[in-house]
């Protein structure tokens, strides 16, 4: 049985297939052994695919956003590796499209630590001038790390790609927010990037991925909360 | 002034053959025709003043001599309800088809067919009648210009509903390039009676004449442009296009105020305890419409008097929430005459006429004088029999606000309107829609756009950030300029970037932004599929409800079972009382006039005479346990009761100005350590609670205006009022589109919301164009701000503050409110709410 065992940094700390890890409120995973962060579909340059794709003008600054909260990470943990788990980018241009000081603040966080890059179907490439090792999967303290999570039973694999949220009812009030969501054997981390919305954790696309029942991690202001399945409503 | 004889032979007869005579204004309206004279008419619904619009046209195309090349549309008739723009092509190919007219009349709406919508493209009808959304639409056609050169009239329906609002302003660009387009053409509105018909007649007219030559491909070529000497349009030429005409006023309508039994309730906004009275009076009537301020008083009326209708009188129930087929149904019923009552919201307030309404019942108190002015014009169309209405007050406060109604209508003594300035996200809609159509011109399209009423005083930068909004995004950061939506071709002029940019306008045409819906659909269990659908309701009501909850809807009892995607799936509970929650009051704000009259009817006791007994009593007593307010004067209470410590005061300016003045007072009381619980508000009332005294407060400090500034951001920012206005806007302008980004995922909906969207940009960019705009349209929507700014200034060392031992007869009715707003039909809840209620009224009377 998963056991949550809250943290001071309002993280919650978790046995993953026996390997103990962090789920921090701003959706990122520690590895305190490792000194690893981890996180998942940043979608960098969202915003300007939709112009670029549509001429739709949504406000260029959600690369800026997501890195201001990584950067926030990333001074209070000093990782020494830094890994990135698929969907990077919203689309293959959009490395090209980083404005300049940006893309400086890209290749900044290679600087004195170990960036990787796990490649996810909207960056299927990875990107093609920013420093980094490009991969298709990671092996880490004993876990698994992909963009996609596999189908069956995958003891060990920490994924992104489907972004999962939780919508909460308490009493007579109700929440969504991004989440973690595990059964102990596998892990499936929130969606980092700023205009990332999420899928409902009670879609099928997670049912068919966990044996027994899931619990969340849902992200509150400086809290992760873990939340059974009994408060877990559908959209 | 014309005579009748100088109508054409041919439409003499035509009067005659029906036993009629030209009305004075509908000859007047032919007058002004003939000078060239745009025109205001107003005049009560009933008295022929939509053939006064028609008629000048109708004379003129058929005094029109043939022409060779086939004529474009001559005259352009709008209304604001798709039904009304239907209903009157075919009254008017009535006088058409009886004088054997050579005119075209046909109409354009969004459910128009395609091939017809195609034909009208080829051959235009020489009277086409449609809606605003489709004439922002006609805007940003390919080849506008041509197809509206002919035009000689534009005829705006129930002006007066339309002009103050985004859909006004959205009209109002669009009469301007309209004018630019057609010259001659002239103005004319409909209009039921306002108090201020020079407000209207600005926003209808057309400020200084458009340039006509200048602009359009000459000069400005270089990118260095120099903005057009910035003095304001002059004051003089405004709206003095148009010349005011007055039908003729009818009858005086006959209003009176029900007393039920004798007695009128302490609180509530349902008037539960008149129903049966108003049951009979629906009988005495031969049809009557029943109007209440919200959907839900609307669902709740509705089922108590089926409850009572041992006769069985077809009662029919009218809201925005029913389905449309359903409305149809009803309003069909209602024009065939099979109908005794129909119980309706707003949604009634205008449209069709039928003839047989003779009698209009108000429930709950009107909010203003104006909007019951149009609804007593619904009761008897033919002008030299009164209208006739009912006012039933569900409050003791409210009996005084029916009271100040009734004598404010008899007097003809209407609210007034703040003149409307028209909002930048619908001009940015606007020039995206003008490039679409053609190339522009930056310096011509400014002037054309402050030829309209309500952008008279854009300013030269305001324009700019607008255009390299609709351009860019108008972002600090300049990612954009590579991919922007209009762009500037060899001549210098500003035009769409390609197909795809226009396709994209075309969808996301208009200024209405409904909240998102959700249909109510029969079914239940785990997955449920496509059940039959009853009606749609706002998202944010279901949001309130719990699986298993009950509710009225559509008059029947329905229990929630579950919400997937935009379905509700519920089912009948017929045996089961319903749970009824989101019950709030009205959603109209008491109308400054009607507030300021029931200050001075309070205060002067010779007004208490016209007053039922136990009215006066609460008066007189409060008079001996606390005070009555002079009419400069605001009161405010403070009493403990049961542990806690309570501070009332009554504005009168409505319960969105109180709810926003009680959110900033309680952040104050928070940081003077008084420990604010809670508040309630209503329209005439606020009450705050803590856990500390609050007599000894410094009262001017604490309602010093300031409150306004830092407090007011700070609080907004944060509200979810600011992130709905700025999805409206956001809409409007085109940031977002109707469908919603992320829509092209298809099957796994990975969809972010526009909340995502409003944080990034508040915290990198806090002072864009649209958030500018969704703080207007919170500060005045949603928040009143200015008329909470009004009643501090207002209030200002004249507080009179008394200090009570114990609750006084004034407060009773909004301590009553607290925990009222759950659920009138709960009987527990009742039963609870009823003992609270007796021990209050032995706690402030003897």
């Amino acid at each position: 049985m998963t056991r949550f065992q809250p943290s001071a940094c309002g993280g919650l700390r978790i046995h993953l297939a026996n390997v103990e890890v962090m789920l921090r409120w701003s959706g990122a995973l520690w590895l305190e052994t490792e000194c690893a962060l981890v996180v998942a579909d940043l979608h960098f340059e969202k915003g300007s695919s939709y112009a670029a794709r549509f001429g739709q003008m949504l406000p260029p600054y959600d690369t800026r956003e997501t890195l201001d909260r990584l950067d926030r990470e990333i001074a209070l943990l000093s990782p020494a590796r830094l890994l990135f788990l698929g969907d990077s980018f919203h689309d293959g241009g959009g490395e090209a499209r980083l404005a300049p000081d940006e893309a400086r603040r890209l290749e900044g966080l290679a600087m004195g630590r170990e960036l990787v890059w796990a490649v996810g179907n909207h960056d299927a490439d990875g990107p093609k001038t920013l420093p980094g090792a490009v991969i298709d999967e990671a092996s880490l303290a004993g876990l698994v790390f992909r963009h996609e999570p596999e189908p069956g039973a995958r003891p060990g694999e920490v994924a992104g790609h489907l972004h999962p949220a939780a919508r909460i009812t308490s009493g007579r009030a109700t929440t969504r927010r991004r989440c973690f969501v595990t059964d102990g054997q596998r892990l499936v981390l929130p969606a980092f990037g700023a205009y990332t919305g999420g899928l409902n954790i009670l879609d099928e696309a997670f049912s068919n991925l966990f044996a027994g029942p899931m619990l969340a991690g849902a992200l509150g202001p400086r809290r992760v909360h873990a939340v059974g399945p009994r408060s877990l409503r559908p959209d | 002034m014309l005579a009748a004889d100088a109508l054409p032979p041919k439409f003499q007869q035509w009067f005659a053959s029906r036993g009629w005579s030209p009305r004075a204004h509908q000859l007047e309206m032919l007058e002004k025709a003939r000078a060239g004279r745009g025109a205001l008419l107003i005049a009560p619904t009933g008295g022929g003043k939509t053939l006064a619009g028609f008629l000048p046209s109708l004379i003129e195309l058929t005094e029109r001599p043939k022409r060779n090349a086939p004529a474009g549309v001559h005259t352009l008739y709008i209304s604001p309800l798709k039904a009304l723009a239907v209903d009157v092509e075919r009254n008017l190919l009535t006088p058409i088809r009886e004088m054997d007219l050579p005119i075209v009349a046909e109409s354009r709406t969004g459910d128009t067919g395609e091939a017809r919508k195609a034909r009208q493209r080829v051959r235009p009808p020489d009277i086409l009648l449609t809606t605003p959304e489709q004439l922002a639409l006609f805007c940003a056609w390919e080849g506008a210009r041509e197809y509206f050169a002919d035009l000689r009239c534009v005829i705006i329906d129930e002006a007066h509903a339309i002009w103050p609002s985004k859909r006004g302003d959205l009209l109002a660009l669009g009469l301007a390039r309209l004018q630019a387009f057609a010259p001659g053409m002239r103005r004319v509105g409909l209009s039921a009676t306002v108090d201020d018909p020079d407000l209207v007649r600005r926003w209808l007219g057309c400020n200084s004449p458009p340039p006509r030559g200048e602009g359009a491909g000459g000069g400005g070529a270089g990118s260095e442009l120099t903005p057009p000497s910035p003095t304001p349009s002059p004051q003089g030429g405004r709206g003095s296009n148009i010349d005011l005409v007055l039908g003729s006023g009818g009858a005086r309508p006959v209003v009176e105020v029900l007393i039920s039994g004798g007695r009128v309730p302490w609180a509530g906004h349902t008037a539960e305890h008149a129903m049966a009275e108003v049951y009979e009076i629906i009988k005495s009537a031969k049809t009557a419409l029943v109007f209440v301020n919200t959907r839900f008083q609307a669902e709740f009326a509705f089922q108590r008097l089926w409850e009572l209708n041992d006769e069985g009188l077809p009662i029919a129930l009218h809201h925005g929430s029913l389905s449309a087929e359903q409305r149809r149904k009803v309003e069909a019923a209602m024009a065939r005459g099979a109908l005794r009552a129909v119980v309706c919201t707003s949604t009634l307030d205008m449209g069709i006429d039928w003839g047989d309404v003779d009698l209009v019942i108000q429930l709950a108190a009107p909010k203003g004088a104006s909007r019951m002015v149009q609804r007593i014009g619904r009761a008897n169309h033919r002008l030299d029999e009164p209208s006739r209405a009912l006012f039933v007050p569900a409050s003791r406060f409210e009996m005084l606000e029916c009271r100040a109604a009734a004598d404010a209508i008899l007097e003809n003594h209407l609210d007034g309107e703040p003149p409307r300035v028209g909002a930048l996200d619908v001009l940015a809609q606007h020039v995206m829609g003008c490039a679409c159509s053609e190339p522009f011109e930056l310096t011509a399209l400014y002037q054309e756009i402050r030829s309209a009423g309500p952008y008279a005083d854009l300013s030269w930068e305001d324009f700019e950030t607008v255009v390299d909004f609709v351009s860019t995004g108008g972002y600090a950061l300049r990612t954009y300029d590579k991919f922007r939506r209009i762009v500037r071709n060899a001549d210098g002029l500003w035009t769409a970037r390609n197909a795809q940019a226009r396709q994209q306008h075309r969808m996301n045409v208009g200024a209405i932004v409904s909240p998102g819906m959700i249909n109510i659909r029969v079914g239940g269990g785990k997955r449920p599929m496509g059940g039959r659908k009853i009606g749609e309701a706002e998202e944010g009501y279901f949001e309130q409800l719990t699986p298993g909850d009950t509710f009225v809807f559509a008059g029947q009892v329905w229990r929630y079972n579950s919400l997937v995607g935009a379905d509700a799936f519920v089912s009948p509970a017929p045996n089961d009382d319903p749970k009824m929650p989101s019950w709030g009051g009205s959603k109209f704000p008491l109308s400054t006039y009607l507030a300021s009259r029931v200050r001075q009817m309070m205060h002067d006791e010779r007004e208490w005479a016209a007053l039922p007994p136990d009215v006066q009593e609460w008066l007189t007593w409060q008079k001996v346990r606390s005070a009555i307010p002079n009419e400069g004067e605001m009161l405010l209470e403070t009493f403990p009761r049961g542990k806690r410590f309570h501070l009332v005061c009554y504005p009168f300016d409505g319960r969105l100005a109180h709810t926003t003045l009680a959110m900033l007072l309680t952040r104050r009381l928070d940081r003077l350590g008084v420990g604010p619980l809670g508040f309630v508000c209503n329209d005439y009332a606020l009450n705050i609670w803590s856990l500390r005294p609050m007599d000894d407060l410094d009262l001017d400090e604490l309602f010093a205006q300031d409150m306004l500034g830092d407090d007011l951001e700070a609080w907004l920012d944060e509200s979810f009022m600011m992130k709905r206005a700025f999805k409206h806007c956001a809409l409007i302008a085109g940031l977002i589109e109707r469908r919603h980004p992320g829509a092209e995922k298809s099957g796994r909906q990975v969809t972010f919301s526009t909340d995502l969207i409003y944080d990034v940009l508040r915290k990198h960019q806090p002072d864009h164009l649209m958030l500018r705009c969704a703080r207007h349209d919170a500060a005045t929507g949603m928040l009143d701000i200015a008329r909470l700014g009004d009643m501090l200034a207002r209030v200002k060392g004249h507080i009179r503050h008394k200090s009570l031992d114990r609750v006084s007869p004034f407060a009773v009715p909004i301590m009553l409110e607290i925990g009222r707003e759950r659920a009138p039909g709960d009987a527990a809840g009742e039963m609870i709410l009823a003992e609270a209620e007796e021990d209050l009224i032995a706690e402030a009377m003897p």
